[in-house]
Parts: structure tokens; C-alpha cells; sequence
């Protein structure tokens, strides 16, 4: 009980954040609209559908990785990461709660990302809808724990892409397969199983990310 | 509380500390004193648990939450406000009553009229005394402190002053300084660096 109240402890701190600051979550929603159009004009016009729908998933990647960049920017400023880790609470919160608010901003993101799509390209529906929401999860969790890492590096705005795009290479396997296939089912379980597995590595090992 | 024995820090081939040895107990008071580069802040950092040393022993006696740790930067969000960051850490080091806690430290350090106010819009030595009320929230058994007058104007040096005086027989202490002098009185070791 207390770990959840520590989680949303963080996590609501991070929205507040944001709320005042506003150097990410803005930023996020102007590069996938604008990376969209930018598409909407490179695309042919007699381009299929299919095509469409993996520029859909390239906007959404890379729009993910911008706001993993600045993740962890106001606690690396500050030191702020030294005082939590202090903490009597289990690290893995930390995770957790930041992971929760990169997942907030993702959705805020494509409530935003998807209509745009749809006016763009081609109607959404259901399959690409569940998963979206199931490579969120897998970004979320994955790329927190990379931003960790790389945010103690001084090269970090390179090392984060290069961290984060190979482990990145299932979901977008997962998200364009449950997009395209006639059978999403089999790629969202895919998904499902890549969150799942991921979430309890990075819940693991969150710990000796934050430490020297 | 803290053991230290033939202790070593490497970074990379950099070593920033050697064959350093030391010992405290629950009321001790230890004073790093050295040169910039000297590994004062390397030191500290080993001894909160912030880094494992390259090298030695280093057996460090206490339960993580119970030390309270005051380094160069103040370690609060300047998004949030004085009041919102000392709740915050209230929050995760579980400090019993933390509301009222967090009000008396700030009424003491004399922050409440800026309680409201962002860390971001604070100058350097509000934001110290904020640090401080950080690293007083939860009644640390262990007190870490680099530098801890640096920023603080004569009134905010005399407040510190006070309150080491008064957690003297309370806590341990290691607090690195560049003003040996104005901690010697509080000292019961002292180890130069460098």
C-alpha cells in the first residue's frame, strides 16, 4: 500500500511538473502532428494503406523518444535523482511513477496523433487502437529505465536512441503487425507478453540503474 | 555507523580517493577538510550510499531512510514550490506529522513567507536553507553535509549553526568544508584529503 502511495506520490509529481514547465508534453504534440504532415506530403498519392500505417508507427516511435529525452531532465539538473534514492522507499517506485507519466504523456500525445491520422491517411479502428495502447505500455516501461541509464551519461541525447530503438524493434513488429494483420489477435498477444516480460525486467533492475 | 578501511574510488583511470581510513560512531562528528579535487564530495557520496567505493572496505551501519544528505545542489524540483517539495520528500521518507514538521522547519529557516513560492525563483541562499530543511525533514540518525554554509548569508549561517549545536548529541555527523574553523568547535574528528 504504501509503494502505490509512494508511485503516485511521483507520478503526480511529474504531472505537476509538466503542468507548470510544459518543455515536453507541447513539444511531443508538435512533432507527431507536424512529422505527420510532413508524411501526408511525402506519401504518393495512390501510396496503400499499409504504408500509411507504418509512417503512423515511425511518428509515434520517435515522438516516444522525444519525450524520453526529458524524462528524467528535471531531476538531472537538480541532483533531485540523489535525494530520492535516499529514500527509505523501494527504488523500483521511482520506475513506476515515472514510467505512469511517460504513459499519461504518450496517450495525452495520440488522443491528438490518431485524429490527425485519420484526416491524413485513413480511418482508425479498433486493432490499431489496442495496439497503440499495448506498445505504450511497452515503451513506457522499457524506455524509463534506458532514459535512467542514459541520463547518468554525458552523452546521453545520443545514447538513449541507441539504447532504446533496438529494444524498440518487438513493439513495432507487435504494433504494426496488430495494424495490419487480418488477425491482429497474435501480435497484440505478442505485445502483451513484450510488456509484461520487460515491465518485471526494468521493475528489477531499476535499482542498479540509479546507483554508481 | 561508518567503517572506512584502506578505501579507494576510481573513475576510469582517474582515482580520486586512496587508502583513506576512518571511523564513526553514533555521535561522532567527522570534518573533511582537503583541497578542491580532493574527493571530499567522493567521499560523502561513498558514505550516504550514492557510490560503492572501487576498492576497501566501507561498512556503513544504518538503515538507508535514516540519513539525511546535504550536497552541492539542493536536490529539489524548482517547478515546485518550497512547501510542495519539502511535502514530497515528507511523503517518501514516511516523516510522521510531516505537515507540521515541514512548517516549523521552514518558520525556522525563514521560509514560511515563501512557502508558496517556486524553488526556481529562490536565490542561492534560500535555496540552500531549503536544502537544509530537506535534509532535516525526517530526523536522519546521520548527517552528510558538503559545504554546508556555502550560499547562506551571516543570519542563515548563525540558523545552521544553531541547529548543529542542537542535533549535536542527537546524530552523526561528516560534513566536508572549506571553513574548518567555523566547524571546528562541533568536531570530534578530523580528516584532511589530498
Amino acid at each position: 500500500m504504501m509503494y502505490l502511495a509512494d508511485v503516485g506520490a511521483l507520478a503526480r509529481k511529474d504531472l505537476l511538473l509538466e503542468l507548470r514547465a510544459r518543455d515536453t508534453l507541447p513539444a511531443m504534440l508538435l512533432f507527431v502532428v507536424s512529422t505527420l504532415v510532413v508524411f501526408h506530403f511525402v506519401l504518393p498519392a495512390d501510396s496503400s494503406d499499409l504504408a500509411a500505417t507504418g509512417l503512423l508507427w515511425v511518428a509515434l516511435l520517435f515522438t516516444a523518444l522525444l519525450g524520453l529525452s526529458r524524462a528524467f531532465a528535471a531531476e538531472r539538473e537538480q541532483g533531485v535523482i540523489d535525494g530520492l534514492v535516499l529514500a527509505p522507499s523501494d527504488r523500483s517506485a521511482i520506475w513506476l511513477g515515472k514510467s505512469l507519466s511517460i504513459l499519461a504523456f504518450l496517450a495525452l500525445a495520440e488522443v491528438i496523433a490518431l485524429p490527425a491520422y485519420a484526416l491524413f491517411f485513413q480511418p482508425v479502428d479498433a486493432a490499431l487502437v489496442g495496439g497503440i495502447a499495448l506498445a505504450d505500455v511497452g515503451i513506457a516501461a522499457v524506455g524509463t529505465l534506458l532514459a535512467a541509464m542514459a541520463t547518468a551519461s554525458r552523452a546521453r541525447e545520443l545514447l538513449l536512441p541507441l539504447l532504446f530503438l533496438p529494444l524498440a524493434i518487438p513493439i513495432v513488429i507487435g504494433g504494426v503487425g496488430a495494424s495490419v494483420a487480418g488477425e491482429p489477435a497474435r501480435y497484440l498477444g505478442l505485445l502483451g507478453l513484450y510488456d509484461a516480460l520487460f515491465a518485471i525486467i526494468c521493475w528489477a533492475s531499476f535499482e542498479y540503474v540509479v546507483t554508481e | 555507523m561508518i567503517r572506512a578501511r584502506a578505501l579507494e574510488k576510481r573513475y576510469g583511470d582517474k582515482r580520486i580517493l586512496r587508502g583513506v581510513e576512518f571511523d564513526v560512531g553514533t555521535h561522532d562528528f567527522l570534518l573533511v577538510t582537503g583541497p578542491n579535487g580532493s574527493g571530499k564530495t567522493t567521499l560523502l557520496r561513498l558514505c550516504a550510499g550514492l557510490a560503492a567505493p572501487s576498492r576497501g572496505e566501507l561498512d556503513l551501519g544504518f538503515a538507508r531512510g535514516r540519513v539525511g544528505y546535504l550536497a552541492h545542489e539542493p536536490l529539489v524540483y524548482r517547478e515546485l514550490t518550497a512547501l510542495e517539495n519539502l511535502d514530497l520528500y515528507g511523503r517518501l521518507y514516511r516523516v510522521p506529522e510531516r505537515r507540521e514538521r515541514t512548517g516549523m522547519l521552514l518558520e525556522r529557516f525563514g521560509l514560511w513567507e515563501a512557502r508558496h513560492a517556486r524553488a526556481g525563483s529562490f536565490s542561492r541562499g534560500m535555496l540552500q536553507r531549503l536544502a537544509l530543511c530537506r535534509t532535516l525533514l525526517h530526523e536522519p540518525d546521520l548527517l552528510i553535509l558538503d559545504e554546508p554554509h556555502s550560499g547562506l548569508d551571516d543570519e542563515g549561517a548563525l540558523l545552521l549553526d544553531r541547529e548543529l549545536m542542537e542535533r549535536r548529541a542527537d546524530a552523526a555527523f561528516v560534513v566536508a568544508t572549506h571553513e574548518p574553523e567555523r566547524l571546528e568547535r562541533f568536531a570530534s574528528a578530523r580528516l584532511a584529503l589530498g
